[in-house]
Protein backbone atom coordinates (compact mmCIF):
# COMPACT_ATOMS: atom_id res chain seq x y z
CA UNK A 1 0.00 0.00 0.00
CA UNK A 2 1.41 3.35 -0.92
CA UNK A 3 1.40 6.15 1.61
CA UNK A 4 -0.76 9.25 1.39
CA UNK A 5 0.67 11.99 -0.81
CA UNK A 6 -0.96 15.04 0.74
CA UNK A 7 -0.71 16.88 3.99
CA UNK A 8 -3.96 17.35 5.88
CA UNK A 9 -5.26 19.34 8.79
CA UNK A 10 -8.65 18.87 10.33
CA UNK A 11 -11.06 20.55 12.67
CA UNK A 12 -13.25 18.13 14.54
CA UNK A 13 -16.31 19.29 16.46
CA UNK A 14 -18.14 17.00 18.83
CA UNK A 15 -20.59 17.62 21.60
CA UNK A 16 -21.83 16.06 24.78
CA UNK A 17 -25.19 16.24 26.49
CA UNK A 18 -25.50 15.27 30.14
CA UNK A 19 -22.33 13.28 30.35
CA UNK A 20 -18.66 13.33 31.20
CA UNK A 21 -16.54 13.35 28.04
CA UNK A 22 -13.19 12.91 29.80
CA UNK A 23 -12.77 12.56 33.56
CA UNK A 24 -9.87 14.21 35.37
CA UNK A 25 -8.06 11.71 37.61
CA UNK A 26 -6.70 14.67 39.56
CA UNK A 27 -10.14 15.97 40.45
CA UNK A 28 -12.05 12.85 41.44
CA UNK A 29 -13.16 12.17 37.87
CA UNK A 30 -14.75 15.56 37.41
CA UNK A 31 -14.83 16.56 33.74
CA UNK A 32 -11.55 18.16 32.77
CA UNK A 33 -11.53 21.93 32.94
CA UNK A 34 -9.09 24.55 31.82
CA UNK A 35 -8.62 26.36 35.14
CA UNK A 36 -8.00 29.70 33.49
CA UNK A 37 -11.06 29.86 31.28
CA UNK A 38 -13.42 27.20 32.69
CA UNK A 39 -13.62 25.67 29.26
CA UNK A 40 -13.87 21.91 29.13
CA UNK A 41 -10.95 19.82 27.94
CA UNK A 42 -10.65 16.42 26.29
CA UNK A 43 -7.12 15.09 25.95
CA UNK A 44 -5.60 13.87 22.71
CA UNK A 45 -5.11 10.38 24.15
CA UNK A 46 -8.80 10.15 25.03
CA UNK A 47 -9.76 10.71 21.40
CA UNK A 48 -7.06 8.37 20.09
CA UNK A 49 -8.34 5.65 22.40
CA UNK A 50 -11.76 5.91 20.75
CA UNK A 51 -10.25 5.75 17.28
CA UNK A 52 -8.41 2.58 18.26
CA UNK A 53 -11.55 1.06 19.74
CA UNK A 54 -13.55 1.84 16.62
CA UNK A 55 -10.95 0.31 14.33
CA UNK A 56 -10.68 -2.84 16.39
CA UNK A 57 -14.48 -3.22 16.26
CA UNK A 58 -14.73 -2.47 12.59
CA UNK A 59 -11.72 -4.49 11.45
CA UNK A 60 -12.02 -7.47 13.71
CA UNK A 61 -10.11 -10.43 12.28
CA UNK A 62 -8.68 -8.39 9.43
CA UNK A 63 -4.98 -8.75 9.06
CA UNK A 64 -3.05 -5.53 9.02
CA UNK A 65 -5.52 -3.82 11.36
CA UNK A 66 -4.50 -5.23 14.70
CA UNK A 67 -4.44 -2.76 17.60
CA UNK A 68 -1.39 -2.73 19.80
CA UNK A 69 -2.68 -0.58 22.65
CA UNK A 70 -5.67 -2.56 23.77
CA UNK A 71 -8.36 -2.09 26.32
CA UNK A 72 -9.31 -5.20 28.18
CA UNK A 73 -12.96 -4.95 27.22
CA UNK A 74 -12.05 -5.01 23.58
CA UNK A 75 -9.63 -7.86 24.03
CA UNK A 76 -12.35 -10.08 25.42
CA UNK A 77 -14.39 -9.58 22.30
CA UNK A 78 -11.53 -10.35 20.06
CA UNK A 79 -11.12 -13.72 18.54
CA UNK A 80 -7.88 -15.06 17.45
CA UNK A 81 -6.79 -12.91 14.60
CA UNK A 82 -6.64 -14.38 11.17
CA UNK A 83 -3.23 -13.67 9.98
CA UNK A 84 -1.94 -14.00 6.50
CA UNK A 85 1.05 -13.16 4.41
CA UNK A 86 4.60 -12.78 5.58
CA UNK A 87 5.17 -16.13 7.15
CA UNK A 88 8.88 -15.51 7.14
CA UNK A 89 10.42 -12.08 7.47
CA UNK A 90 11.84 -10.96 4.12
CA UNK A 91 15.46 -11.63 3.47
CA UNK A 92 16.98 -8.29 4.20
CA UNK A 93 20.50 -9.49 3.83
CA UNK A 94 20.98 -7.89 0.46
CA UNK A 95 18.65 -4.98 0.89
CA UNK A 96 20.36 -3.53 3.94
CA UNK A 97 23.86 -4.68 3.12
CA UNK A 98 25.51 -1.40 3.88
CA UNK A 99 23.77 -0.77 7.18
CA UNK A 100 24.90 -2.17 10.48
CA UNK A 101 23.29 -5.48 11.26
CA UNK A 102 21.40 -4.30 14.29
CA UNK A 103 19.93 -1.31 12.57
CA UNK A 104 18.66 -3.47 9.73
CA UNK A 105 17.04 -5.73 12.27
CA UNK A 106 15.51 -2.78 14.05
CA UNK A 107 14.09 -1.45 10.82
CA UNK A 108 12.64 -4.77 9.92
CA UNK A 109 10.91 -5.00 13.27
CA UNK A 110 9.56 -1.49 12.95
CA UNK A 111 8.31 -2.14 9.43
CA UNK A 112 6.61 -5.32 10.53
CA UNK A 113 4.85 -3.50 13.38
CA UNK A 114 3.69 -0.79 11.01
CA UNK A 115 2.33 -3.30 8.54
CA UNK A 116 0.40 -5.27 11.09
CA UNK A 117 -0.87 -2.69 13.57
CA UNK A 118 -3.16 0.14 12.55
CA UNK A 119 -2.39 2.21 15.65
CA UNK A 120 1.37 1.91 15.22
CA UNK A 121 1.02 2.98 11.59
CA UNK A 122 -1.25 5.90 12.51
CA UNK A 123 -0.14 7.23 15.88
CA UNK A 124 3.31 5.67 16.26
CA UNK A 125 4.77 3.67 19.13
CA UNK A 126 7.87 3.44 21.25
CA UNK A 127 9.85 0.25 20.94
CA UNK A 128 12.84 -0.59 23.06
CA UNK A 129 15.08 -2.00 20.41
CA UNK A 130 18.14 -0.45 21.96
CA UNK A 131 19.07 0.74 18.50
CA UNK A 132 18.06 4.28 17.60
CA UNK A 133 15.40 4.10 20.33
CA UNK A 134 13.24 2.23 17.82
CA UNK A 135 10.55 4.88 17.85
CA UNK A 136 7.85 5.17 15.26
CA UNK A 137 6.41 8.61 14.88
CA UNK A 138 2.95 8.35 13.43
CA UNK A 139 1.62 10.74 10.81
CA UNK A 140 -1.57 11.57 12.71
CA UNK A 141 -1.33 13.98 15.60
CA UNK A 142 -4.18 15.48 17.57
CA UNK A 143 -4.15 18.30 20.09
CA UNK A 144 -6.34 18.74 23.17
CA UNK A 145 -9.97 19.45 22.40
CA UNK A 146 -11.39 22.52 24.11
CA UNK A 147 -15.02 23.51 24.54
CA UNK A 148 -16.15 26.61 22.70
CA UNK A 149 -17.72 28.14 25.80
CA UNK A 150 -17.09 27.62 29.51
CA UNK A 151 -18.79 24.53 30.89
CA UNK A 152 -20.24 24.00 34.33
CA UNK A 153 -19.85 20.46 35.60
CA UNK A 154 -22.66 19.24 37.81
CA UNK A 155 -22.36 16.71 40.56
CA UNK A 156 -25.35 14.41 40.54
CA UNK A 157 -25.92 12.17 43.54
CA UNK A 158 -27.41 8.81 42.82
CA UNK A 159 -28.53 5.95 45.03
CA UNK A 160 -28.09 2.25 44.66
CA UNK A 161 -30.55 -0.17 46.22
CA UNK A 162 -27.88 -2.65 47.18
CA UNK A 163 -24.63 -2.79 49.07
CA UNK A 164 -21.40 -4.52 48.19
CA UNK A 165 -20.51 -6.40 51.35
CA UNK A 166 -22.40 -8.23 54.05
CA UNK A 167 -20.74 -6.06 56.63
CA UNK A 168 -22.27 -2.98 55.08
CA UNK A 169 -25.66 -4.64 55.05
CA UNK A 170 -25.38 -5.40 58.76
CA UNK A 171 -24.36 -1.86 59.52
CA UNK A 172 -27.42 -0.57 57.74
CA UNK A 173 -29.58 -3.25 59.33
CA UNK A 174 -31.02 -4.38 56.05
CA UNK A 175 -31.65 -0.97 54.56
CA UNK A 176 -29.01 -1.73 51.99
CA UNK A 177 -28.63 1.58 50.24
CA UNK A 178 -25.50 3.29 49.01
CA UNK A 179 -24.98 6.61 47.41
CA UNK A 180 -22.76 7.46 44.55
CA UNK A 181 -21.89 10.46 42.48
CA UNK A 182 -21.89 11.20 38.82
CA UNK A 183 -20.27 14.18 37.25
CA UNK A 184 -21.85 15.54 34.13
CA UNK A 185 -21.65 18.48 31.82
CA UNK A 186 -25.16 19.57 30.80
CA UNK A 187 -23.87 20.54 27.38
CA UNK A 188 -20.54 21.23 25.73
CA UNK A 189 -19.39 21.66 22.14
CA UNK A 190 -15.73 20.73 21.80
CA UNK A 191 -13.29 21.61 19.09
CA UNK A 192 -10.19 19.54 18.33
CA UNK A 193 -7.41 20.20 15.85
CA UNK A 194 -5.49 17.48 14.06
CA UNK A 195 -2.50 17.20 11.77
CA UNK A 196 -1.56 14.52 9.26
CA UNK A 197 1.95 14.56 7.86
CA UNK A 198 2.42 12.94 4.47
CA UNK A 199 6.14 12.66 5.07
CA UNK A 200 5.77 10.65 8.27
CA UNK A 201 3.11 8.58 6.53
CA UNK A 202 5.74 7.57 3.97
CA UNK A 203 7.75 6.04 6.77
CA UNK A 204 4.96 4.08 8.38
CA UNK A 205 3.01 3.22 5.24
CA UNK A 206 -0.15 5.05 6.33
CA UNK A 207 -2.20 4.82 3.12
CA UNK A 208 -5.28 6.47 1.64
CA UNK A 209 -7.28 3.43 2.74
CA UNK A 210 -6.05 3.99 6.29
CA UNK A 211 -6.96 7.64 6.02
CA UNK A 212 -10.48 6.79 4.90
CA UNK A 213 -10.75 4.45 7.89
CA UNK A 214 -9.49 7.19 10.17
CA UNK A 215 -12.16 9.61 8.91
CA UNK A 216 -14.73 6.87 9.35
CA UNK A 217 -13.53 6.35 12.91
CA UNK A 218 -13.86 10.04 13.73
CA UNK A 219 -17.33 10.07 12.20
CA UNK A 220 -18.67 7.05 14.02
CA UNK A 221 -16.56 6.43 17.08
CA UNK A 222 -18.96 7.92 19.62
CA UNK A 223 -21.72 5.64 18.31
CA UNK A 224 -19.74 2.69 19.68
CA UNK A 225 -18.64 4.29 22.90
CA UNK A 226 -21.92 4.50 24.75
CA UNK A 227 -21.71 4.20 28.50
CA UNK A 228 -23.36 5.40 31.67
CA UNK A 229 -20.67 8.02 32.14
CA UNK A 230 -20.57 9.47 28.67
CA UNK A 231 -24.16 10.53 28.24
CA UNK A 232 -24.90 11.51 24.68
CA UNK A 233 -21.84 12.25 22.63
CA UNK A 234 -21.92 12.99 18.93
CA UNK A 235 -19.53 13.98 16.21
CA UNK A 236 -20.95 17.17 14.73
CA UNK A 237 -18.52 18.42 12.12
CA UNK A 238 -15.34 17.14 10.52
CA UNK A 239 -13.74 19.75 8.32
CA UNK A 240 -10.71 18.55 6.42
CA UNK A 241 -8.12 20.75 4.74
CA UNK A 242 -6.16 18.99 2.04
CA UNK A 243 -2.90 20.42 0.78
CA UNK A 244 -1.87 19.83 -2.79
CA UNK A 245 1.73 19.13 -1.87
CA UNK A 246 3.13 16.71 0.66
CA UNK A 247 4.86 19.51 2.58
CA UNK A 248 1.71 21.61 2.61
CA UNK A 249 0.59 24.80 0.93
CA UNK A 250 -0.40 27.00 3.85
CA UNK A 251 0.29 27.41 7.58
CA UNK A 252 -1.91 25.27 9.78
CA UNK A 253 -3.03 28.16 11.99
CA UNK A 254 -4.28 30.09 8.96
CA UNK A 255 -6.47 27.14 7.99
CA UNK A 256 -7.81 26.59 11.50
CA UNK A 257 -8.81 30.26 11.58
CA UNK A 258 -11.04 29.61 8.56
CA UNK A 259 -13.39 27.62 10.74
CA UNK A 260 -15.45 29.88 12.94
CA UNK A 261 -17.82 28.65 15.58
CA UNK A 262 -20.12 31.41 16.72
CA UNK A 263 -22.78 31.54 19.32
CA UNK A 264 -26.22 32.24 17.90
CA UNK A 265 -28.40 31.60 20.94
CA UNK A 266 -27.45 33.10 24.25
CA UNK A 267 -24.42 35.10 25.14
CA UNK A 268 -20.93 33.99 24.18
CA UNK A 269 -18.75 32.85 27.11
CA UNK A 270 -21.75 31.49 28.95
CA UNK A 271 -22.67 27.81 28.97
CA UNK A 272 -24.72 26.64 26.01
CA UNK A 273 -27.40 23.98 26.12
CA UNK A 274 -27.60 22.48 22.63
CA UNK A 275 -25.91 22.33 19.24
CA UNK A 276 -28.48 24.75 17.82
CA UNK A 277 -26.91 27.40 20.07
CA UNK A 278 -23.96 27.44 17.69
CA UNK A 279 -23.30 28.19 14.10
CA UNK A 280 -20.29 26.80 12.30
CA UNK A 281 -18.99 28.58 9.24
CA UNK A 282 -16.10 27.71 6.96
CA UNK A 283 -14.50 30.55 5.05
CA UNK A 284 -14.13 29.23 1.51
CA UNK A 285 -11.54 31.84 0.64
CA UNK A 286 -8.61 29.46 1.00
CA UNK A 287 -4.91 29.83 0.30
CA UNK A 288 -3.84 28.50 -3.07
CA UNK A 289 -3.32 24.78 -3.22
CA UNK A 290 -5.60 24.00 -0.28
CA UNK A 291 -9.02 22.45 -0.64
CA UNK A 292 -11.58 21.93 2.07
CA UNK A 293 -14.08 19.12 2.43
CA UNK A 294 -16.68 18.62 5.08
CA UNK A 295 -16.96 14.96 5.94
CA UNK A 296 -19.69 15.59 8.51
CA UNK B 1 25.38 35.98 10.20
CA UNK B 2 24.14 35.71 6.68
CA UNK B 3 22.66 32.29 7.03
CA UNK B 4 20.60 32.83 10.15
CA UNK B 5 16.87 32.34 10.43
CA UNK B 6 14.27 33.76 12.78
CA UNK B 7 11.10 31.87 13.40
CA UNK B 8 8.21 33.13 15.47
CA UNK B 9 6.52 30.15 17.15
CA UNK B 10 3.56 30.03 19.48
CA UNK B 11 1.13 27.59 21.03
CA UNK B 12 -1.59 27.20 23.61
CA UNK B 13 0.35 24.75 25.75
CA UNK B 14 3.89 23.47 26.00
CA UNK B 15 5.88 20.91 27.96
CA UNK B 16 9.66 21.05 27.78
CA UNK B 17 10.24 18.30 30.28
CA UNK B 18 12.99 18.67 32.85
CA UNK B 19 15.05 15.49 32.70
CA UNK B 20 15.20 15.29 36.51
CA UNK B 21 11.40 15.32 36.76
CA UNK B 22 10.11 13.25 33.91
CA UNK B 23 7.99 10.63 35.62
CA UNK B 24 5.53 13.29 36.58
CA UNK B 25 6.63 15.76 33.96
CA UNK B 26 7.55 19.27 34.95
CA UNK B 27 8.32 21.70 32.20
CA UNK B 28 11.21 24.11 32.10
CA UNK B 29 10.20 27.77 32.26
CA UNK B 30 11.02 28.26 28.61
CA UNK B 31 11.72 26.30 25.46
CA UNK B 32 15.05 24.46 25.45
CA UNK B 33 17.52 24.82 22.57
CA UNK B 34 16.91 21.13 21.93
CA UNK B 35 13.16 21.59 21.49
CA UNK B 36 13.76 24.69 19.36
CA UNK B 37 16.06 22.65 17.13
CA UNK B 38 13.31 20.02 16.86
CA UNK B 39 10.86 22.67 15.62
CA UNK B 40 13.30 23.85 12.96
CA UNK B 41 14.00 20.28 11.91
CA UNK B 42 10.27 19.66 11.57
CA UNK B 43 10.31 22.27 8.81
CA UNK B 44 13.58 21.39 7.12
CA UNK B 45 16.49 19.14 7.86
CA UNK B 46 18.95 17.03 5.93
CA UNK B 47 21.92 15.05 7.23
CA UNK B 48 24.06 17.66 5.51
CA UNK B 49 23.11 20.38 7.99
CA UNK B 50 23.09 20.90 11.75
CA UNK B 51 20.93 23.57 13.34
CA UNK B 52 22.44 25.74 16.05
CA UNK B 53 20.21 27.88 18.23
CA UNK B 54 21.65 31.33 18.88
CA UNK B 55 19.01 33.14 20.87
CA UNK B 56 15.58 32.47 22.26
CA UNK B 57 13.22 35.38 22.74
CA UNK B 58 10.48 34.78 25.26
CA UNK B 59 7.41 36.82 24.37
CA UNK B 60 4.76 35.85 26.89
CA UNK B 61 4.60 35.63 30.70
CA UNK B 62 5.68 32.25 32.11
CA UNK B 63 2.61 30.48 33.47
CA UNK B 64 2.07 26.89 34.54
CA UNK B 65 -0.87 24.51 34.72
CA UNK B 66 -1.25 20.91 35.77
CA UNK B 67 -2.87 18.05 33.92
CA UNK B 68 -3.10 14.41 34.93
CA UNK B 69 -3.59 11.64 32.41
CA UNK B 70 -3.72 7.88 32.24
CA UNK B 71 -0.62 6.62 30.51
CA UNK B 72 0.84 3.21 29.88
CA UNK B 73 3.92 2.28 31.86
CA UNK B 74 5.68 -0.17 29.60
CA UNK B 75 7.35 -0.04 26.27
CA UNK B 76 7.11 -2.53 23.49
CA UNK B 77 9.99 -4.97 23.58
CA UNK B 78 11.67 -5.80 20.34
CA UNK B 79 12.25 -9.38 21.47
CA UNK B 80 8.50 -9.93 21.65
CA UNK B 81 8.02 -8.49 18.21
CA UNK B 82 10.77 -10.71 16.84
CA UNK B 83 9.02 -13.69 18.40
CA UNK B 84 5.69 -12.70 16.87
CA UNK B 85 7.37 -12.25 13.51
CA UNK B 86 8.77 -15.76 13.68
CA UNK B 87 5.42 -17.15 14.72
CA UNK B 88 3.78 -15.17 11.94
CA UNK B 89 0.97 -14.01 14.16
CA UNK B 90 0.00 -10.87 16.02
CA UNK B 91 -1.79 -12.88 18.68
CA UNK B 92 -0.65 -11.96 22.13
CA UNK B 93 1.32 -9.00 20.92
CA UNK B 94 -0.53 -6.24 22.67
CA UNK B 95 -0.30 -3.94 25.62
CA UNK B 96 -3.33 -4.12 27.86
CA UNK B 97 -3.93 -0.59 28.88
CA UNK B 98 -5.87 -1.50 32.02
CA UNK B 99 -3.09 -3.69 33.36
CA UNK B 100 -0.26 -1.33 32.68
CA UNK B 101 -1.84 1.95 33.67
CA UNK B 102 -0.07 4.81 35.35
CA UNK B 103 -1.61 8.10 36.26
CA UNK B 104 0.84 10.85 35.71
CA UNK B 105 0.53 14.55 36.25
CA UNK B 106 2.30 17.00 34.02
CA UNK B 107 3.08 20.57 34.95
CA UNK B 108 2.94 22.36 31.65
CA UNK B 109 3.29 25.86 30.30
CA UNK B 110 0.31 27.86 29.09
CA UNK B 111 0.05 30.27 26.20
CA UNK B 112 3.63 30.47 25.02
CA UNK B 113 5.32 32.38 22.22
CA UNK B 114 8.96 32.58 21.27
CA UNK B 115 11.23 33.81 18.55
CA UNK B 116 13.93 31.30 17.74
CA UNK B 117 17.08 32.77 16.26
CA UNK B 118 19.25 30.10 14.72
CA UNK B 119 21.69 29.26 11.99
CA UNK B 120 22.98 26.01 10.58
CA UNK B 121 26.33 24.56 9.73
CA UNK B 122 27.18 22.03 7.10
CA UNK B 123 28.21 18.65 8.45
CA UNK B 124 30.59 16.01 7.21
CA UNK B 125 27.67 14.44 5.38
CA UNK B 126 27.37 17.46 3.10
CA UNK B 127 27.86 16.55 -0.53
CA UNK B 128 29.05 18.59 -3.47
CA UNK B 129 25.58 19.93 -4.21
CA UNK B 130 24.90 21.08 -0.64
CA UNK B 131 25.32 24.79 -0.33
CA UNK B 132 24.30 26.97 2.57
CA UNK B 133 22.15 29.04 0.25
CA UNK B 134 20.16 26.07 -0.96
CA UNK B 135 19.18 24.88 2.52
CA UNK B 136 18.49 28.41 3.71
CA UNK B 137 16.21 28.96 0.73
CA UNK B 138 14.35 25.73 1.35
CA UNK B 139 13.85 26.59 5.00
CA UNK B 140 12.70 30.14 4.37
CA UNK B 141 10.37 29.09 1.58
CA UNK B 142 8.76 26.43 3.71
CA UNK B 143 8.47 28.67 6.76
CA UNK B 144 6.93 31.44 4.68
CA UNK B 145 4.36 29.12 3.16
CA UNK B 146 3.60 27.30 6.38
CA UNK B 147 4.98 24.04 5.03
CA UNK B 148 6.40 21.37 7.23
CA UNK B 149 7.81 17.85 7.10
CA UNK B 150 5.84 16.91 10.19
CA UNK B 151 3.78 19.18 12.42
CA UNK B 152 6.17 20.94 14.83
CA UNK B 153 5.33 20.71 18.50
CA UNK B 154 5.99 22.43 21.82
CA UNK B 155 7.99 19.71 23.52
CA UNK B 156 5.41 16.93 23.18
CA UNK B 157 3.32 16.09 20.17
CA UNK B 158 -0.07 16.82 21.70
CA UNK B 159 0.85 20.49 21.93
CA UNK B 160 1.18 21.80 18.39
CA UNK B 161 3.46 24.71 17.57
CA UNK B 162 2.29 27.31 15.08
CA UNK B 163 4.94 29.26 13.25
CA UNK B 164 5.65 32.21 11.06
CA UNK B 165 8.87 33.32 9.43
CA UNK B 166 10.18 36.59 10.80
CA UNK B 167 11.42 38.25 7.66
CA UNK B 168 14.54 40.35 7.45
CA UNK B 169 13.55 43.82 8.60
CA UNK B 170 10.07 42.59 9.55
CA UNK B 171 8.08 43.71 12.58
CA UNK B 172 9.18 41.97 15.79
CA UNK B 173 6.44 40.63 17.99
CA UNK B 174 6.30 42.48 21.31
CA UNK B 175 7.85 41.15 24.53
CA UNK B 176 5.63 41.09 27.57
CA UNK B 177 6.72 43.72 30.09
CA UNK B 178 6.77 41.21 32.94
CA UNK B 179 9.85 39.63 31.38
CA UNK B 180 12.01 42.73 31.78
CA UNK B 181 15.08 42.49 33.91
CA UNK B 182 17.50 39.66 34.44
CA UNK B 183 16.26 36.26 35.46
CA UNK B 184 18.40 33.23 36.20
CA UNK B 185 16.68 30.15 34.85
CA UNK B 186 19.26 27.80 36.33
CA UNK B 187 20.89 24.88 34.59
CA UNK B 188 18.94 23.91 31.54
CA UNK B 189 19.25 21.22 28.93
CA UNK B 190 21.05 22.48 25.87
CA UNK B 191 20.78 19.39 23.76
CA UNK B 192 21.61 15.73 23.72
CA UNK B 193 24.93 14.61 22.34
CA UNK B 194 23.88 11.83 20.01
CA UNK B 195 27.43 11.19 18.92
CA UNK B 196 28.54 10.33 22.44
CA UNK B 197 26.02 7.82 23.67
CA UNK B 198 23.17 10.32 24.04
CA UNK B 199 24.79 12.38 26.78
CA UNK B 200 22.69 15.34 27.83
CA UNK B 201 24.58 18.62 27.96
CA UNK B 202 23.51 21.61 30.01
CA UNK B 203 24.06 25.34 30.14
CA UNK B 204 23.29 28.10 32.62
CA UNK B 205 20.33 29.91 31.14
CA UNK B 206 19.99 33.61 31.84
CA UNK B 207 17.07 35.58 30.54
CA UNK B 208 17.82 39.26 30.06
CA UNK B 209 14.76 41.30 29.09
CA UNK B 210 13.14 38.20 27.68
CA UNK B 211 16.15 37.10 25.65
CA UNK B 212 18.21 34.00 26.34
CA UNK B 213 21.57 33.83 24.62
CA UNK B 214 22.37 30.21 23.88
CA UNK B 215 26.09 29.39 24.00
CA UNK B 216 27.50 27.49 21.03
CA UNK B 217 27.32 23.70 21.32
CA UNK B 218 31.06 23.14 21.59
CA UNK B 219 31.74 26.03 23.95
CA UNK B 220 33.04 25.94 27.52
CA UNK B 221 29.70 26.91 29.05
CA UNK B 222 27.99 23.79 27.78
CA UNK B 223 28.66 20.96 30.23
CA UNK B 224 27.79 17.33 30.23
Amino acid sequence: MSAIAHRYEFVYLFDITNGNPNGDPDAGNLPRLDPETNRGLVTDVCLKRKVRNFVSLDKENTSGYAIYMQEKAVLNLQHKKAWEGLGIPPDTKDEYKKLPKEEAKAREITAWMCRNFFDVRTFGAVMTTGVNAGQVRGPVQMAFATSIDPVVPLEISITRMAVTTEKEAEAQSGDNRTMGRKHIIPYGLYRAHGFISAKLAERTGFSDTDLALFWQALTNMFEHDRSAARGEMAARRLIVFKHESAMGNAPAHVLFDKVKVSRVNGEADTPARCYADYQVSVDQNLPQGVSVSELI
Amino acid sequence: MAFGVRLHVWGERACFTRPEMKVERVSYDVITPSAARGILEALHWKPAIRWQIDRIHVLKPIRFESIRRNEVGGKLSSANVAKAMRAGSTTGLATYVDEDRQQRAATILRDVAYVIEAHFELTRAAGADDSVGKHLDIFNRRARKGQYFHAPCMGVREFPAYFELLEEGGQWPAHDVSLSGTRDLGWMLHDIDFENGMTPRFFRAQMVDGVIAVPPWQSEEVKA
